[in-house]
C-alpha cells in the first residue's frame, strides 16, 4: 500500500486515458464521458491529440466535477494507461494517492510504478484474447472492456452505459449486443478480482440541469444554419475541419426544400484557402449569406482577399479555429494566438471585427449574428474560436431561437429605392454619417445603381481615383464605419468582486470556464479581482473605463507574446505598465490553477514590492 | 480603367435589337489601353455579342482579375456590375457570385498572366467543377502593365521586345481546359471578330464551363517579330478549324444551309449552334479528337482557332450540387432558419 492516502472523492476529479492515435479508444472514452453526464454529474472533457492518423499518443481527459466547473483543472487522479509508450510521463503525471489503471496481462517491474499511488491492474489483453478471435475485434473490444472495469471501480450504473450503447447503435442490435457483453466482461472481472468501489465514485446527482453537450464547431456550423448562410467554402484544416463538415450535415437535415428535395444552400470544397475565401466574398458581393472555415495558416493565405474585402466593404464571414502558430506550429493544439493576425489582416490599413464566443452556446449565437453583422457593416467578421472549445465537448446552456428574428441584410438598395425621385446612389457615399453606404446587388436595375467593385482606390461613386484626397475620405470613412461596429457588437460582461477592488482581470474566450473557478481560487487566497469578459473588437468604450477604475489589470490569455493586451494598449492608448500580462501558451487548455497561480503570486508580490518594481 | 464615361449622345437612328438598346446600351467607359490593343477588339466583340444576343445588361455580372485585361470590363456593359477583383482569383470570385444567384450571366475576363500563372489553379478548379460561365483569356503572353516580362502563354523560342529568348515551355490553356472536362472550349483570334463574335456569344448561351482563348497581340510589348503572339505571326498561322453562327431558338435554321456542310449542336437551353465545318472531318463533339488536332497542329506551329469542343449535354455546378431553382441570395429568413422547434429537437439529442 502507498504510504499517501488514497484520493477519495465523489463527483470530483479528474480521469485520463492515455490511448495509441488509431485504437478506436475514442468512442469508448467519450461514451465514459457521456456516462457520468447521464449520472447527473457535469463533466468537462479534452481531446489531446498528435498531428497523426495512427500510431501516436493521444490522450482523452475526463474532468468529473459536481460543481460545473468546465474548464481544465491540471492533475490526474486516475490515468488510464493504455499507451506503452508514454508510460513513464503518463505515471508521472498522477496526482499522489490517485490511481493507475493498467493491463496486467504481462507483468511489469516494480520500478515502473510509483510509491505513492495505487495500481489496480486488469488483464485486458488476456481477458480480450480469451473471447475474440479477430484481431480489430480484440483491439475495439478492450476499450468496452475497460470501460466497463471502469464501471465497477467508480461505482457507475451499468445500466446508463447500456442505454447509450443502444443509442449508439440503434438499429445495429449485432453490434449493440457485442458492446453490452463486452462492457460486461469487464465489469464483472473488476468485481470479482478488486475491491470495488475505490476511492474515486460517480454518484448519481442533479446538477446536470436542461444543458446540453455539445462541440463548439458544431454549435458555430448551426448558428450559420440559423443564421441564414447559403453559401460554405472551405479548405479541409485542423481544427477546423469539423466546422463545415458540422455545416454539411446539418443543412442535409435542415436545408432541403420539402417539394423539391433541393437544397437551399452550396457547398464547395474548395483547392484551397485562396480559393474559399474567393468563393465567399463572390457570394457575398452578390448578396448570399457566406462563410468559410480555417485555423492560422488558412488566415494567412486568405490575408490577400480580406483586405479586398475590408477594402471593397464586401461582407463576409470567417470562422477562425485557433490552433498553435506559427507557421504549422502545434496543429492539434489549442492557442489564441491569432488576435493581431486577424484584427489587422493584410497590407495597408485595416481593422476587422473579431468576435470571442466563450462556449458552443456563444459561438451559435455568435455565428448567427455574424452574418448580420457582415452584411450591416459591409464588412469580414472573424468568428474567433480555438480548438479547446471547437473539438471538445462542452456543457453549456441550451440553444435558443426568437422565431420573430429577421435577418439584418444591411443597407441594401432596390429597384424601388433606385428610382425614387432625388435618390443619389453612390457605392460610397456616406448617407446616414456612419460610415456605412448603401450597395446594390447585382442585377438590381437596368440603368441605375450598377457600380465597379475594386480593390483599387476609388472615390464615392466607386469611380477609379488616385486622388490624395479621395483616397483619404473613404479611409477616414472606414474608421467612422469601424467606430460604429463598437455599439453593435456583443458587449463585455463585468462582474465585481464580493469586495470592492483595485484590482481587475480581462479575459475572453476559452478561457472563461477556467477564470470563473479561478475567481474562487483567488478568492481564498485573500484576492479579489473585478472581471470583464471581452466579447468582440473593436472594443467597446467600457473596456477603457474598467481599466481606468483600476490600478492594475490582468489580462489573461493563450498565446506567447498578450496579442489581447498589445491590441487593447494600440487600440486605446493605454500605458501598458498598466495592463499585466498573464500568458499560457503550451499548446494545452489553460487551467484555473494556472491563472489562480500567476495571479495569485504577482498579487502576494504587490503586496511587499513597490508597484513600479513589480510589474517593470 | 477609366472615370471617363462616353459621351451620352448618340444618333437616334442606330439600329435596336430585340429589347430595343442599341449598341451603345452594350459599351462602358473608354478604354485607356493603349491604342491598338487587341483587348480592345474583344470589347468590341463582347459588346457586338451581347447586342446580337438581345442580352439585358444589367443581367451580366462581369468579373475579372488583375492586369491589362482584368480592366476591360469597365470598357462595356456599363449598366452591369462588374468586379476587378485580385491577381488570378477572378474563377472563385466568378464561382461565388454563380453560387449566389444562379439567374445572372457570368462573364469572366481574364488575361495570360492572370489564368496561366498565378490564377492557374483556380482556372484549372473552375472550368472541372462546371461552372455556368464564358471564362474569355485575352491572351498577349506577356506582362504588358509591368512592361513586357514573359507570362506562361509565352511560347518556347519566342523573343520578348527586349530580345530575350524564352527558353520554358507554354502552357497551352485550351489544352488544360479540354483536359479538364470543359463543355466548351474554343480559340480565337482579336483581330477576327467574324469568328470571335458567334463564338462569345455560343459561350453565353452555353451551360456550363464555356472557355474561350483570345490570342490578343499586346502592341507595346508583343508586337515584334519574333514574338508568336504578334499580329502578323497569328495571321501568318492561323488555322480555323470551322466559321460559326449562332441561331436562337427564335431564328430556326433555314435550308439555306445545306445538308452535309452544316453541323447543328444542340445545346442544352435549346440554343442551336451552326458550325460550317472547313475540315470535312472535324467533330466539334468528340473532346479526343480536339485534343489531338491540337496537338497535332500546335506541332506544326499552327493556331488552330475556332469551336473546338462543345458537349450539347452539358452540366453545370448548380446541377451538380443539386440547388433549389431559386437564387440562394433571395432566400429569406422564413426560407433558411429552421426555426426554434427544431433547435428544441437538436438540443433534446444533445442531453
Amino acid at each position: 500500500m502507498p504510504v499517501q492516502s488514497p484520493i477519495s472523492s465523489v463527483n470530483d476529479f479528474v480521469v485520463r486515458f492515455a490511448n495509441v492515435n488509431g485504437s478506436g479508444s475514442a468512442s469508448a472514452n467519450e461514451l465514459f464521458a457521456r456516462s457520468i453526464l447521464r449520472h447527473g454529474v457535469p463533466v468537462s472533457p479534452r481531446n489531446i491529440f498528435p498531428s497523426n492518423i495512427q500510431g501516436l499518443p493521444t490522450w482523452y481527459e475526463v474532468r468529473v466535477t459536481e460543481a460545473g466547473h468546465l474548464g481544465a483543472r491540471g492533475g490526474v487522479d486516475m490515468m488510464v494507461a493504455m499507451n506503452p509508450q508514454t508510460w513513464d510521463k503518463d505515471v508521472a503525471s498522477i496526482e499522489p494517492g490517485g490511481y493507475l489503471f493498467y493491463d496486467s496481462t504481462k507483468p511489469m517491474p516494480t520500478s515502473k510504478f510509483r510509491a505513492d499511488i495505487n495500481v489496480i491492474g486488469v488483464p485486458l489483453t488476456a481477458i480480450t484474447n480469451s473471447t475474440y478471435t479477430d484481431p480489430r475485434q480484440r483491439q475495439l473490444f478492450k476499450n468496452i472492456i475497460y470501460l466497463g472495469a471502469l464501471c465497477a471501480l467508480l461505482d457507475m450504473d451499468p445500466k446508463v452505459v447500456e442505454q447509450l450503447i443502444g443509442e449508439q447503435y440503434k438499429g445495429k442490435e449485432k453490434l449493440l449486443s457485442s458492446n453490452v457483453h463486452a462492457l460486461h466482461l469487464g465489469r464483472d472481472w473488476a468485481l470479482q478480482n478488486l475491491k470495488c468501489p475505490i476511492g474515486l465514485q460517480v454518484k448519481k446527482s442533479d446538477k446536470v440541469g436542461d444543458r446540453i453537450f455539445m462541440e463548439g464547431n458544431s454549435a458555430a456550423a448551426l448558428g450559420a444554419v440559423y443564421g441564414g448562410a447559403t453559401v460554405c467554402a472551405w479548405y479541409p484544416i485542423t481544427p477546423s475541419s469539423s466546422v463545415a463538415e458540422a455545416f454539411t450535415s446539418h443543412c442535409k437535415k435542415l436545408r432541403h426544400d420539402p417539394e423539391t428535395g433541393k437544397a437551399k444552400y452550396a457547398i464547395v470544397q474548395g483547392e484551397d484557402e485562396l480559393a474559399s475565401i474567393g468563393i465567399v466574398i463572390g457570394a457575398s458581393w452578390n448578396g448570399a449569406r457566406a462563410f468559410t472555415a480555417t485555423s492560422g495558416p488558412g488566415i494567412s493565405l486568405m490575408t490577400e482577399f480580406i483586405g479586398l474585402s475590408y477594402f471593397a466593404e464586401i461582407p463576409a464571414v470567417i470562422m477562425n479555429i485557433q490552433r498553435a502558430g506559427p507557421s504549422t506550429g502545434m496543429p492539434t493544439r489549442t492557442q489564441q494566438c491569432d488576435i493581431i493576425a486577424c484584427a489587422y489582416a493584410s497590407h495597408g490599413d485595416t481593422k476587422h471585427i473579431l468576435l470571442f464566443p466563450e462556449d458552443p452556446a456563444e459561438a451559435f449565437e455568435f455565428a448567427a449574428q455574424s452574418f448580420d453583422l457582415a452584411e450591416r457593416l459591409q464588412t469580414m467578421i472573424f468568428l474567433m474560436l480555438d480548438l479547446d472549445i471547437g473539438m471538445n465537448h462542452r456543457l453549456c446552456r441550451p440553444l435558443k431561437w426568437d422565431d420573430a428574428r429577421q435577418y439584418d441584410r444591411g443597407k441594401v438598395m432596390t429597384a424601388e429605392m433606385l428610382d425614387e425621385p432625388g435618390r443619389d446612389f453612390g457605392r460610397y457615399l456616406d448617407v446616414d454619417g456612419d460610415g456605412i453606404p448603401y450597395r446594390t446587388y447585382p442585377g438590381t436595375h437596368p440603368t441605375k445603381g450598377s457600380f465597379f467593385t475594386r480593390g483599387t482606390s476609388r472615390d464615392r461613386y466607386a469611380r477609379y481615383s488616385e486622388e490624395g484626397a479621395v483616397y483619404a475620405d473613404n479611409m477616414q470613412r472606414l474608421v467612422r464605419k469601424f467606430e460604429t461596429a463598437q455599439d453593435m457588437v456583443p458587449r463585455p460582461l463585468q462582474a465585481n468582486a464580493a469586495k470592492p477592488t483595485k484590482y481587475g482581470v480581462i479575459y475572453f474566450g476559452s478561457t472563461a470556464p477556467a477564470m470563473d473557478e479561478a475567481i474562487g481560487l483567488l478568492e481564498a487566497r485573500g484576492h479579489q479581482l473585478d472581471r470583464m469578459r471581452i466579447r468582440a473588437f473593436p472594443f467597446h468604450s467600457s473596456v477603457a473605463s474598467f481599466i481606468a477604475d483600476h490600478d492594475f489589470v490582468y489580462v489573461v490569455e493563450q498565446n506567447r507574446d498578450g496579442q489581447l493586451r498589445q491590441l487593447i494598449v494600440n487600440e486605446n492608448g493605454i500605458d501598458p505598465v498598466r495592463l499585466v500580462p498573464i500568458l499560457h501558451y503550451d499548446g494545452t487548455p489553460i487551467t484555473a490553477r494556472f491563472i489562480a497561480n500567476a495571479i495569485g503570486d504577482h498579487q502576494d508580490h504587490l503586496k511587499v514590492t513597490p508597484l513600479r518594481k513589480a510589474v517593470s | 480603367m477609366t472615370y471617363i464615361a462616353k459621351p451620352k449622345f448618340h444618333h437616334p437612328g442606330l439600329p435596336k435589337n430585340e429589347l430595343g438598346y442599341t449598341h451603345r446600351d452594350y459599351e462602358g467607359k473608354i478604354s485607356t489601353l493603349c491604342a491598338g490593343c487587341g483587348h480592345d477588339s474583344i470589347t468590341a466583340s463582347i459588346i457586338e455579342a451581347c447586342y446580337e444576343l438581345s442580352i439585358e445588361p444589367h443581367r451580366v455580372a462581369k468579373i475579372s482579375g488583375i492586369g491589362c485585361s482584368s480592366k476591360t470590363p469597365d470598357y462595356f456593359l456599363g449598366n452591369s456590375h462588374g468586379f476587378n477583383s485580385v491577381h488570378g482569383r477572378m474563377p472563385s470570385v466568378l464561382t461565388g457570385a454563380n453560387l449566389a444567384n444562379r439567374d445572372l450571366i457570368y462573364l469572366g475576363v481574364s488575361g495570360d498572366g492572370d489564368s496561366a500563372s498565378i490564377g492557374f489553379g483556380q482556372f484549372a478548379h473552375s472550368i472541372r467543377r462546371a461552372v455556368n460561365m464564358t471564362y474569355i483569356v485575352e491572351n498577349n503572353g506577356v506582362y504588358g502593365l509591368t512592361k513586357g516580362q514573359f507570362s506562361a502563354t509565352a511560347d518556347r523560342g519566342s523573343k520578348s521586345k527586349k530580345g530575350v529568348m524564352n527558353t520554358d515551355n507554354a502552357i497551352d490553356l485550351v489544352a488544360i481546359a479540354l483536359q479538364l472536362g470543359a463543355s466548351f472550349v474554343a480559340r480565337s483570334f482579336s483581330g477576327d471578330k467574324t469568328q470571335l463574335v458567334p463564338l462569345i456569344a455560343a459561350a453565353i448561351r452555353h451551360k456550363g464551363a464555356a472557355f474561350i482563348d483570345v490570342v490578343s497581340p499586346c502592341i507595346a510589348f508583343n508586337n515584334h517579330a519574333g514574338s508568336t503572339k504578334s499580329f502578323d505571326y497569328v495571321r501568318e498561322h492561323n488555322d480555323a478549324v470551322n466559321r460559326l453562327d449562332v441561331l436562337t431558338g427564335r431564328d430556326p435554321i433555314t435550308v439555306d444551309y445545306a445538308p452535309g456542310t452544316v453541323q447543328v449542336v444542340e445545346q442544352h437551353d435549346g440554343t442551336r449552334l451552326a458550325l460550317r465545318k472547313i475540315d470535312a472531318d472535324y467533330d466539334a463533339n468528340d473532346r479526343l479528337a480536339a485534343m489531338t488536332f491540337l496537338q497535332k497542329h500546335a506541332a506544326k506551329g499552327q493556331v488552330v482557332t475556332g469551336l473546338l469542343y462543345v458537349d450539347p449535354d452539358s452540366e453545370d455546378l448548380h446541377t451538380h450540387l443539386d440547388t433549389v431553382e431559386t437564387p440562394l441570395n433571395t432566400l429569406e429568413a422564413k426560407d433558411l432558419c429552421p426555426g426554434s422547434a427544431a433547435l428544441e429537437k437538436i438540443n433534446a439529442s444533445l442531453r
